[in-house]
């Protein structure tokens, strides 16, 4: 049963992005996410400058791109962590640009972050809570009635627990959040982000310094969220990782998108090759370059002979 | 040595008007700095302008004492507002520069010659107690056990003193058993994680820095009417790093540890000063020291103690090791 859904979600996501031009910036059949022309300096130097980009409902996007593409910057940009000098991006068909961190939170684009920043002197389980939204208590003067907010209170609770026990934390349940591994810590940011209840999971290198034992169970938990009818976009270096999980890969290099397609065959793309490696490093030499060197090396070793006579 | 006059003083500094009134400012500081991580530099502005917007109205401008009350709390939240909306957006530091700065701002502000008809200048302020006083249900004559006693105008004031602290004790404990003070402790752990998951950290920062005023300004009517005076130089720096010093003596973010810590603070202070004085005029002491330079030196040695105390019990006395050490990692 479950392993028919998981097909049936996977091949929805595969047939939309069927038959696509695998152009930066092409349009999609649904798109989730909607970004026109945004652009970050800092002084002199564009470190986003993303035409357009569209991300599909329901689908596994990965991001990549060489290091400093502006790929973090680009997703703070869309979370409302960093501010753009220019361009517009609508989540849901709202806009979303100069709308601050917490509000795109809570209207379903969550993110996590690359460096894990699980709160370490709460327990487990208080973070887990602290994802829950519309909270009564917390509103000050509520929360000085615990007869308030008791009630939402354990339906948080049991939620949570449900999340623990999915991503196998729940033995943690009373641990403070420092006392995790680096590996825990990334199941705990995932699972406190879906506490949030949200449409888009924005995934910061999800397997960033995660023991490879965990990165099979984290990558399983990253397609249940498709699964379960969400929109996940992360950003990765690891190849394998993009290959195995994502639908749809979305290439920045120097701030720009610059190109889009398929996870088998975006990295024979021949502008992916030379984001990551750099223009002709491999292409053979024609004739005329031949003949060129060739002259170049002769002439130094006649210059070489004068010098002795 | 007369060891029963030193027991007696350090027993009394234990519930004394000083330890009232740390107290109240440490339990602000506890929230600001204990659960929200919010580093307020300034607490002894916020006691300053409590209790010099209660002591103008009722002894310069001939108001009522309640009047004066309102207008101290009002002046706290506008203060807090100050300082907080131009710094809580940025990172910690800037509001500890903004707050100490401030601070010093009120109080030169306070003391200075051109506002001397307003403020009286380095003297202060007096006669504004009256009506505080008639409210007393004590009548006269001395109250305690034996010779750990007060008059009625200081039971009055302790009265008052301890039922504010009770109070904010009991505010405290009910707001960070709440998910609203899971939220404070959450953005002292780390802000942007708390903004990822839709709270309006802006907003909660300004509650914290807002209700640690409101706290602390408590502690400034309590010093202003118990010594029936104000003086500028109450509200100093040091007023300030006394109430830190006792919110980490008592450990970080507990409930009653501002209350201990001042307790603790105030009675080590006593002890140690009277028992110096005592040993000097005795001449069990060294000529090195007199009772002019004693004042100092009990300050060394109460430093030398908390600076053991932090070596040996980081987390101070009500903490938990475990998060300390979660520090270390």
């Amino acid at each position: 049963m479950h392993a028919e859904t998981t097909q049936s979600r996977k091949a929805a996501a595969l047939a939309a992005f069927a038959g696509l031009d695998h152009e930066p910036g092409v349009a999609k059949p649904d798109p989730i996410l909607v970004v026109d022309k945004v652009v970050r300096r800092f002084g002199g130097l564009t470190a986003v400058n993303v035409d357009h980009v569209e991300i599909q409902r329901g689908s596994i996007t990965a991001l990549i791109g060489p290091n400093g593409a502006g790929k973090t910057t680009f997703f703070n940009q869309l979370t409302g962590f960093d501010s753009a000098d220019e361009g517009s991006w609508a989540f849901n068909g709202k806009q979303l640009k100069g709308v601050p961190a917490h509000r795109v939170a809570r209207a379903g684009m969550v993110r996590t972050f690359q460096l894990t920043k699980a709160l370490s002197k709460l327990t487990v389980m208080e973070n887990m809570r602290l994802g829950a939204q519309n909270q009564r208590g917390e509103n000050f003067f509520r929360a000085l009635i615990p007869g308030s907010w008791r009630g939402q209170e354990d339906e948080i609770t049991e939620r949570a627990e449900e999340l623990l026990e999915r991503f196998k934390l729940a033995a943690k349940r009373d641990d403070f959040a420092g006392s995790l591994s680096g590996g825990q810590r990334k199941l705990l940011e995932m699972a406190r982000a879906l506490m949030v209840g949200p449409e888009l999971v924005m995934l910061d290198e999800p397997m960033a310094g995660v023991n490879p034992a965990l990165t099979q169970s984290l990558l399983g938990h990253v397609k249940d969220l498709r699964e379960e009818g969400m929109t996940v976009l992360f950003v990765e270096h690891d190849m394998d990782m993009v290959r195995d999980i994502s639908d749809w890969v979305v290439v920045m290099a120097q701030g720009a998108v610059i190109a889009e397609g398929p996870p088998d065959t975006i990295m024979s793309d021949a502008r992916v090759v030379d984001a990551y490696l750099g223009a002709h490093h491999d292409a053979p030499m024609s004739a005329e370059e031949f003949e060129e060197q060739l002259q170049e090396a002769e002439a130094e070793l006649e210059a070489g002979i004068e010098e002795k006579a | 040595m007369d060891w029963n006059t030193i027991l007696i003083t350090t027993v009394k500094a234990s519930i004394g008007l000083e330890t009232v009134v740390y107290a109240l400012a440490a339990i602000g500081i506890n929230i600001q700095f204990g659960y929200a991580g919010l580093l307020n530099f300034g607490q002894a502005a916020f006691l300053g302008v409590a209790a010099y917007g209660m002591a103008v109205t009722v002894a310069t401008f001939q108001l009522p004492f309640w009047l004066g009350i309102l207008i101290g709390l009002a002046a706290t939240i506008v203060l807090a507002f100050l300082l907080g909306i131009p710094t809580l957006r940025l990172r910690a530091d800037y509001l500890a520069i903004v707050t100490i700065a401030a601070a010093e701002i009120v109080r030169l502000v306070f003391r200075s010659v051109k506002f001397s008809s307003v403020f009286g200048g380095s003297d202060g302020r007096q006669n504004f107690s009256g009506d505080f006083f008639a409210m007393n249900p004590y009548s006269p004559g001395t109250y305690g056990i034996g010779p750990i006693s007060f008059n009625e105008r200081v039971t009055w004031v302790l009265t008052v003193g301890w039922v504010l602290i009770a109070i904010a004790c009991g505010l405290v404990y009910l707001l960070m058993k709440s998910p609203w003070g899971r939220v404070l402790k959450a953005i002292r752990e780390d802000e942007d994680a708390v903004r990822s998951l839709g709270k309006n950290v802006f907003s909660y920062k300004m509650q914290a820095l807002v209700l640690g005023g409101v706290v602390g300004c408590l502690g400034g009517f309590l010093f202003a009417l118990g010594q029936a005076s104000v003086q500028p130089d109450l509200f100093s720096t040091e007023f300030t790093f006394y109430a830190y010093t006792i919110v980490i003596l008592g450990g970080a973010a507990r409930v009653f540890s501002p209350v201990v810590g001042a307790a603790i603070f105030w009675v080590l202070l006593v002890f140690v000063g009277n028992t110096l004085s005592e040993a000097v005029s005795a001449g069990m002491l060294p000529s090195l020291f007199t009772v002019n330079n004693i004042g100092a030196v009990r300050f060394m040695l109460v430093g030398l103690g908390l600076m053991l105390l932090l070596i040996f019990r980081p987390q101070g006395i009500f903490g938990d090791k475990r998060e300390i050490a979660l520090d270390a990692r």
